[in-house]
């Protein structure tokens, strides 16, 4: 009797927990998991992150409130001599620019002349955007700021983020009306330099210590303490001849390379102001392996057609 | 009058808008950009203990990974990292949970502090395997803020549950 009245009921919810919690953990950490390498390794969850931070981003800007607050804050109350040195400062710079602004319009125009009597491609126009380091990016895994300007005013990722002295780091994420920026000096941080004396081409990687690590650099190359690292350009995305870094150090590493450690030109740490610059235009696509014509020397001097041209 | 563990028994059941809100609320806390200020505690896992701690029925490891990757996202973080050490805090704050609660708020608290630094090793691992550089010790000072804001905090979680059922004016609590 009792028996029947069992079996036709379910057990009462407090002893229906579904899977053990074992089970679940197990689950969800192969999931999380899952979600890292996908995201550490191959970048296939950016799709998902904007996703979900239309759900986050009222959230974040009630959260900020606060510390905008304080911000403006101390802006509010500091004090009348500091405005007034600050002042005085800013006029001497400016004039400084002025003079040199005048010339360079004159160089520019001369430079554009040249360019159409020889026939070059037109110099690349600059898009360029003015924004202000808002803080530290909260991760402390790595060395990034936040911009109060985002994809609402022309920001996209990959641009070049420079301040007076030089860049400071590469736009890698854009929010609606923010930005994140990774620092020159972040251990993932690559830029494509070139050595302003001796047209050297490298690439700089952030050490994660402060210094820029120039990497394979050959034992014979012309490379001297000293000397200014400038972007090349050659990756498409940044425009050349930003300032990127002074070189402290030349020390031969092994038999082939030197090991070239530069310091930042720019105020990676302290700027606030800083100008957002990249191509107006895309630049031009790389031209495709598939594409390549088979033309070798041999071949063009015997008159082969191309593709038959075969060694002795 | 202060509550004390020993008054468990005359406790309401929470309610779950009540934990959900609190939540929330914590998420909120954990959004506040506050840069490189050392030892800021951990808002979420706090609460996120607290109520695994004390309704392990009602809240475990899917919402320590549900507020673990709106943490991952709004932080900009690694996707997974937050929820991977939040699941495995819930996990653990779950299997505790029947053990914590006989001790006074303070031994509560030593309780606490080694499931926070499990989240925190956890997460400097998997960014250390991912490549990132080491973000120094004092980044692990917040388990030790977050510990001692568990005494506080919890009394604060249980203020709605203190509330009696009907209203009397003759009653001490």
């Amino acid at each position: 009797m009792l028996k029947m009245s069992l079996v036709g009921h379910q057990s009462p919810p407090f002893f229906r927990r579904g899977p053990t919690p074992v089970a679940r953990l197990l689950a969800l950490v192969a999931l999380c998991l899952v979600m890292l390498i996908a995201d550490l390794r191959f970048r296939y969850l950016e799709v998902v992150r904007q996703a979900l931070s239309v759900v986050t981003y009222p959230l974040q800007m009630v959260a900020k409130a606060p510390v905008d607050f304080v911000r403006n804050a101390t802006v509010y109350f500091a004090t009348l001599v500091e405005v007034q040195v600050e002042n005085a400062d800013l006029r001497r710079s400016q004039l400084e620019a002025a003079q040199r602004l005048l010339r360079f319009e004159h160089l520019e125009r001369q430079n554009e002349e040249l360019r159409r009597l020889l026939g070059m491609a037109r110099s690349v126009e600059i898009h360029s955007v003015a924004a202000e380091i808002l803080y530290d990016a909260p991760d402390p895994f790595a060395r990034k700021v936040i911009l109060d300007k985002g994809a609402h005013h022309g920001v996209v990722t990959g641009l070049a983020v420079v301040d007076a002295y030089g860049m400071i780091g590469q736009i890698t994420r854009v929010y609606p009306v923010q930005s994140e920026v990774t620092l020159v000096t972040d251990k993932e941080q690559t830029i494509p330099v070139q050595v302003e004396r001796s047209e050297l081409r490298g690439v700089l990687v952030g050490g994660g210590k402060g210094l820029l690590e120039m990497r394979f650099v050959t034992a014979d190359s012309d490379i001297l303490p000293g000397d200014r690292l400038v972007s090349s350009g050659l990756d498409g995305i940044f425009l050349a001849g930003l300032p990127v870094a002074r070189v402290v150090s030349v020390e031969p590493d092994g038999e082939a390379f030197l090991r070239v450690l530069g310091e930042p030109l720019a105020r990676v740490e302290r700027a606030v102001q800083v100008l957002v610059l990249g191509r107006a235009t895309p630049a031009p696509p790389r031209p495709l392996p598939s594409s390549a014509l088979d033309l070798s020397a041999d071949s063009v001097e015997s008159g082969d057609s191309a593709g038959e041209a075969k060694p002795e | 009058m202060q509550p004390t563990h020993r008054s468990n028994r005359i406790l309401q059941p929470a309610r779950t808008w009540f934990i959900y809100l609190s939540l929330l609320l914590a998420l909120g806390f954990t959004y506040i950009p506050t840069g490189r200020l050392p030892g800021v505690p951990d808002w979420m896992a706090l609460v996120l203990a607290f109520w695994c701690i004390r309704e392990p029925l009602r809240v475990g490891m899917g919402a320590g990974f549900v507020f673990g990757l709106l943490i991952d996202v709004g932080h900009g973080a690694a996707m997974g990292q937050h929820a991977l050490a939040y699941v495995l805090l819930c996990y653990f704050a779950g299997v505790l949970s029947r053990r914590v609660l006989w001790f006074p708020p303070l031994q509560q608290s030593l309780h606490v502090l080694p499931l926070l630094l499990l989240a925190q090793f956890i997460m400097v691992a998997v960014r250390l395997i991912g490549g990132a550089e080491f973000p120094g010790w004092w980044y692990f000072g917040s388990s030790l803020t977050g510990a001692l804001c568990w005494a506080p905090l919890s009394f604060l979680l249980l203020l709605p549950q203190y509330q009696p059922v009907d209203r009397d004016d003759n009653r001490p609590i």
